[in-house]
């Protein structure tokens, strides 16, 4: 019956067809899936932090300054360059998500690439500029 | 006694619902409109504070007080911290249903998340809403510079 052979066909091809093929299993789907979620914990984690040590400011200015000379240390600038890059990616891919599912899915993989070459754009916008500011202090 | 074992692979069954508000369709739609909106007020907040002047290295008391006596950064920084922690929260919200096994593991790791999400909302909102940018007695050299004209 040429009707069965037709659902047979089309179902080989789905479950022969590579974990690669699919939107988030394998490749850059699920590496920029699985990097959102790590970028997404650390700056939650940042998050709670800067606003307790933000808070300081209504504590009294001697309180603040001793934090936030905390954040101008060397080690911590090396830091802030991380933190950067990880809101950087989280955001930029965040459009790419958002684009993914109100624009075109079929784009995501090349929308992926696009997203690693204003990451490394704007890193190179910010990281020389930061590390002269943390360094020459 | 019989049991019926379902076709693998049939879909899982909802409870269906016959009113009310389907919150994980709003979550989901709030994720994207804060997340479009933080990329503004954040990537804002970070050029202001670390790419111009000397960056981290001129953060103190004076450059925040300086900001947050301003409306303006008032309401840029209430904005963020409203997005951003909700935005995180529900983000953390999701991880933990992926990701913890249990019942009561989920329960208690997300009435931790809603617990500091909103005392850190709470905290926030109200230091910059009863901050005090030339705090009474403190040393002039340590204040920002609207101080000294007030």
């Amino acid at each position: 019956m040429p009707q069965t052979a037709g659902t047979l066909d089309s179902q080989q091809k789905t479950t022969s067809r590579r974990p690669a093929g699919t939107l988030y299993r394998g490749n850059t789907g699920m590496w920029s899936w699985v990097l959102h979620r790590i970028t997404g914990v650390a700056i939650f984690f940042f998050l709670l932090v800067h606003i307790l040590d933000t808070a300081l400011v209504r504590v009294s200015p001697e309180a603040y300054n001793a934090v936030i000379s905390q954040y101008q240390t060397p080690i911590m600038g090396l830091g802030e360059v991380a933190l950067v890059g990880a809101i950087v990616f989280h955001a930029f891919n965040g459009l790419r998500i958002i684009l993914i599912d109100f624009w075109n899915a079929k784009y995501q993989r090349v929308l992926f690439y696009v997203v690693i070459g204003l990451w490394v754009v704007t890193m190179l916008g910010f990281v020389p500029r930061h590390l002269i500011n943390v360094f020459s202090h | 006694m019989t049991s019926t074992i379902e076709a693998p692979r049939s879909p899982y069954t909802r409870s269906t619902r016959k009113s009310g508000v389907n919150w994980e369709k709003w979550g989901w739609i709030y994720m994207r409109v804060s997340g479009v909106v933080l990329v503004v007020l954040i990537f804002g907040h970070l050029f202001v504070n670390l790419m111009t002047g000397e960056g981290v290295s001129a953060l103190n008391f004076a450059f925040v007080a300086g900001k947050l006596a301003s409306p303006f950064w008032q309401i840029w920084d209430v904005l963020m911290l409203w997005l951003a922690l909700i935005h995180g929260g529900n983000g953390m919200r999701t991880l933990v249903n992926d990701y913890a096994t249990s019942r009561i593991s989920r329960g208690i790791l997300k009435v931790a998340i809603l617990v500091s999400v909103v005392s850190l909302i709470v905290l926030g909102t109200l230091v910059v809403y009863t901050f005090d940018a030339c705090p009474a007695g403190s040393p002039a050299d340590l204040l920002p510079a609207v101080c000294s004209t007030l």
